[in-house]
């Protein structure tokens, strides 16, 4: 025990004395284990940003997606289409799930009554596809109850109709035939920036359903909503093909059709640069390595008689090894948590919103990437510490006293 | 009783070009506990390699080494290092001090290899002793801030922290001048006898040399009891008159055909 605790106190003893040495030693190793977590931390935040991107295009992972189409005019009712999709819900127990219905309607802006794409949705969309609100709000279950129609609308829709933000109330006209008076709740930013970007709206399905007649305006887009379900993967293979038989005999005379969102996710991204990342640290510490191992050398032949001294005071050839050794070991757990710290501090301050178009998740801090770090600082810490540690304590005690 | 015995060891060195430099021949020697015991001779004579053999941080080539009545060649490496810890104290020409560290480090070093209580209170024991040196208002002074003196006082009390029973001195003085190197050696000459120590001197000093209540001289590797009554030429401590002595000391020619009286004492 007293052999172990006077090594470390002995290791630390020649850290604190010769500062100088290990922080040069240890700049190397201290920056490839800050290079390392901080740069998987910066992947991990990268990866999540084109992951939240791809929520935003096709659903979070892994979302499941029903469509229906008729045959023709023998087809059943849509309605029967929509009884079958609440059964479903009911049947499978799945909670996050959304009616998703991309059609065109009339609104009447300064300039006239004019078509906008719109997307007819439920609530849990909002969470299923990340839609990230920046004014206002997105829409609750109690808005099915509202006695208007609420939208959550582009910055586009909203510069057509002349306002510049939600700071007062703002409504809209909806349909032409019935209008009525619709609430602006939220607005969104526009996908792309450009002068001509289209004016677009959310509403939620039930009120367009209640307030507006699709009959009233020319066909457009779906006859039917999609209904999208976001589900554990590992039900998904089971799910789908049960989803088509069931929701195919339900309404005869559609057809019916079942997709998943798994191909789209960005698996490729995550391993390419993991593999990159977790190279350019391995290199970046074997030259951090290679420089401790040289100064630890030098010193060590610098440091002769001072051996030869405790060989004097009773150290073993043991002692003397796992002394060196430990010093190097001891240095670089001390560079590696340095790394981890600046890594943290890198990390945390990192303007993630700038870099990476606003992260409503951001990932936390990679404790794993810092633990793999300080795990390799010290390994490698062992490995520079095993050749000067040999030169050691084959230093004879005579030789290195008179040295 | 015998702390240390040498029984006709000898000590050779390969050279590089082959040929067997005999550095000790047939040395004997004994030293009994308490007992100081100094050794004097010319540089080269093989006077350190002696001292080294006997605090057993070298090997003799043949011969016998008992320590306590047990042959060294019977200690394994690692119970030879610790009893080299445990009952040998060093002190060196140089003082040898850990450079970077306090006169309290230097002297808590050699306890960093103790076991149990002699580690744990490192630093009160090594405090301690440095009052006993009269260092103990310079605890966290660095060695270069120290005269030579302060310095081997130091040294001193490192040698002597673990609390050894054999003080193995090598040119104690050789870097000091004459007032602080006899102080040293009161020193050293005190705490041999409140311990019980057993004290070997290597010097080239002969005023140093006298204090022993033994005297030897080392010549071409022959270890030669001396009498210091019956000696009263120079050459009989040393051998031939050295024509050049270490540091630019000059204690051998002043000391004249014979030993003075307060030398001898």
């Amino acid at each position: 025990m007293t052999g172990f605790v006077g090594a470390v106190v002995e290791a630390w003893d020649e850290l604190r004395i010769h500062k100088l040495r290990v922080l040069l030693a240890l700049i190397g190793v201290a920056a490839a284990v800050a290079a390392i977590t901080g740069v998987t931390a910066a992947v991990q935040m990268l990866s999540q940003a084109f992951q939240e991107q791809g929520d935003r295009d096709v659903g979070r992972q892994v979302t499941v997606s029903v469509d229906a189409w008729p045959r023709g005019e023998q087809s059943a009712a849509p309605a029967a289409l929509q009884a079958e999709y609440a059964r479903v819900l009911e049947r499978y127990d799945i909670t996050w799930a959304s009616r998703d219905w991309r059609t065109q309607v009339p609104f009447r802006f300064p300039d006239g009554t004019r078509p906008a794409d719109v997307r007819a949705v439920d609530p849990e969309l909002g969470t299923m596809q990340r839609v990230q609100v920046t004014e206002g709000r997105w829409f609750v279950d109690a808005d099915v109850e509202a006695l208007a129609p609420q939208l959550v609308v582009n910055r586009a829709f909203l510069d057509r109709l002349g306002v510049a933000d939600l700071s007062e109330p703002v409504t809209v006209q909806l349909g032409d035939v019935a209008p009525v008076r619709s609430t602006v709740v939220g607005v969104v930013e526009n996908r792309w920036s450009g002068p001509d970007y289209p004016a677009e709206a959310y509403v939620l399905y039930d009120q367009l359903a209640r307030w507006y007649t699709p009959d009233s305006t020319p066909m457009y887009g779906q006859p039917a909503p999609t209904l999208s379900l976001w589900v554990p993967p590992e039900i998904v293979d089971e799910l789908m093909p049960r989803l088509q038989t069931e929701v195919a005999a339900a309404v005869p005379g559609w057809d019916v059709s079942t997709w998943d969102n798994r191909n789209t996710g960005t698996a490729m991204l995550d391993g390419a640069t993991r593999w990159i990342v977790l190279g350019v640290g391995a290199f970046a510490l074997l030259l951090g390595g290679l420089g401790l191992v040289n100064i630890a050398l030098v010193t060590v032949r610098y440091r002769i008689r001072e051996i030869g001294i405790r060989r004097s005071f009773g150290a073993t050839s043991g002692r003397i090894f796992v002394g060196v050794l430990l010093e190097s070991v001891v240095a670089t757990v001390v560079a590696g948590m340095v790394g981890v710290v600046i890594a943290v501090a890198v990390v945390k301050n990192i303007p993630a919103d700038a870099l990476f178009g606003g992260l409503q998740d951001r990932p936390p801090f990679p404790v794993s990437a810092a633990l793999v770090g300080m795990a390799c600082a010290t390994a490698v810490g062992a490995l520079a510490g095993i050749l000067p540690a040999t030169v050691a304590v084959r230093v004879k005690v005579i030789d290195a006293i008179r040295y | 009783m015998t702390m240390l015995e040498l029984r006709d060891v000898t000590r050779d060195v390969l050279l590089p070009d082959d040929r067997v430099l005999h550095i000790l021949r047939g040395v004997t020697l004994g030293v009994a506990a308490g007992e100081h015991v100094a050794v004097v001779g010319r540089s080269g004579t093989g006077k350190s390699t002696l001292l080294n053999i006997l605090g057993l941080l070298d090997a003799p080539t043949s011969g016998e080494y008992l320590l306590e009545g047990t042959p060294v060649t019977a200690l394994s490496n690692r119970r030879r290092t610790r009893r080299r810890g445990q009952d040998f104290g060093f002190v060196f020409q140089q003082f040898q001090l850990l450079p970077g560290r306090t006169a309290l480090e230097n002297v808590a070093a050699p306890l960093l290899y103790a076991q149990g209580r002699q580690f744990w209170r490192r630093r009160d024991l090594a405090a301690a002793m440095l009052d006993r040196v009269g260092l103990g208002d310079r605890l966290d002074t660095m060695p270069e801030k120290l005269s030579g003196g302060e310095q081997q006082r130091v040294a001193v009390a490192r040698a002597l922290v673990r609390g050894p029973r054999v003080i193995l001195a090598d040119e104690p003085t050789g870097a000091l001048d004459v007032e602080t190197g006899q102080q040293i050696m009161d020193l050293l000459d005190d705490v041999a006898s409140e311990t019980g120590a057993a004290l070997v001197t290597i010097t080239h000093d002969l005023a140093v040399a006298a204090r022993a209540s033994r005297h030897y001289r080392l010549a071409e590797g022959v270890l030669v009891p001396v009498d210091v009554g019956g000696a009263g030429r120079v050459a009989d401590w040393v051998g031939d008159v050295p024509t050049h002595l270490p540091t630019g000391r000059t204690h051998v020619p002043e000391l004249g055909p014979s030993v003075p009286a307060e030398v001898q004492r």
